[in-house]
């Protein structure tokens, strides 16, 4: 497996900050619509990280207009130009799938600071 | 020059491309593969080609007499051998005991590879022949991967030939047309090929120059 993990290695990135299950991140993403090129901003709570090495990624859960909203992001996809830790939350487990249950007030994770 | 290389398949992963896609690419590790004879039109064999070797045999598997090839060239042993055609004036580009490796075949190059499929056994019609499975409820009882029907009645009376059956699946040479070449590192016997290539982790390839070029966009 040494040669598959060599040719993973060129595609790794390591220039995004660490960040947890229970985060709240901005991610700059770059949204290419026909030939135009934009960055969109898509901040939320992430609900789990999966993978490893180059298949690795991780849920983004967010509220848009009332509505919850989750997208899966690869890690180490070139598309995404920045990412930002707003804040770390309190969890105790890795998969924060109950959030999705939770509304308002009870859907706020507290935060460590 | 019409280029050929043994390998071996190491396994998939996927990477990024310029766009950001992912793509899903097949790790081979190609050569290095020493020219074991040279056929030339003018010599005794009367066409132009070069027997190219690779991978290490066990000892017993060489009788003496390939031994005796392998020594004449100064060679080391070769468990694989293959012959292919090549033009009059790369033939005389090429000597016994030149060593090919990766660096015959370059990114963005289409080429074929041509391997063996995983064995599959005796198997039914559905995973062989793409089948669809019957109804598995409304009172079907027994038939769960069956094919159904056979054929007519009286006209013709007999089973149509080439109908498709249960048999033996797998363990067969396929050829992948025109796969495009992602990378290439000769110091690491490395070239990354987009998309998939037949066979299990390990086994071994060839690999060449795409023989068809006609239909496609790449």
């Amino acid at each position: 497996m040494k040669l598959v993990e060599y040719v993973q290695s060129g595609h790794l990135r390591f220039d995004l900050p660490e960040f947890r299950t229970g985060d709240t991140v901005r991610v700059h993403g770059r949204i290419i619509e026909g030939d135009k090129e934009r960055v969109q901003i898509y901040e939320g709570v992430v609900l789990r990280r999966s993978g490893m090495g180059i298949n690795q990624s991780f849920t983004v859960r967010k509220i848009s207009n009332g509505i919850g909203v989750e997208r899966v992001f690869p890690l180490h996809s070139p598309r995404i130009l920045k990412l930002e830790v707003v804040s770390s939350g309190k969890v105790r487990r890795s998969r924060i799938y109950y959030l999705r249950a939770l509304q308002g007030k009870a859907a706020k994770l507290r935060r460590i600071d | 020059m019409s280029k050929g290389l043994f390998g071996r398949k190491i396994g998939m992963t996927q990477v990024f491309g310029p766009e950001g896609n992912r793509i899903a690419v097949t790790v081979l590790e190609v050569g290095p593969c020493p020219v074991v004879r040279v056929k030339t039109e003018a010599g005794k064999d009367g066409y132009n080609a070069i027997v190219i070797g690779f991978g290490i045999p066990k000892a017993k598997r060489v009788n003496k007499a390939e031994a005796g090839v392998y020594k004449k060239a100064n060679l080391e042993l070769s468990a694989h051998l293959r012959e292919m055609r090549v033009s009059a004036e790369d033939v005389s580009q090429v000597e016994v005991g030149m060593i090919l490796d990766a660096s015959a075949f370059s990114a963005g190059q289409t080429v074929d590879v041509i391997g063996t499929t995983k064995g599959r056994g005796f198997t039914g019609v559905i995973k062989r022949h793409n089948f669809h499975m019957p109804k598995a409820s409304h009172g079907t009882h027994e038939v769960f991967r069956h094919g159904g029907s056979l054929g007519t009645n009286t006209t013709p009376g007999r089973v149509v030939k080439g109908r498709k059956m249960a048999g033996h699946h797998g363990n067969e040479r396929v050829t992948i047309q025109n796969i495009v070449i992602t990378a290439v590192e000769p110091e690491r016997n490395l070239i990354v090929v987009k998309g998939s290539v037949p066979g299990p982790n390990g086994r071994l390839i060839w690999i060449q120059e795409a023989g068809r070029k006609a239909g496609l966009t790449q």
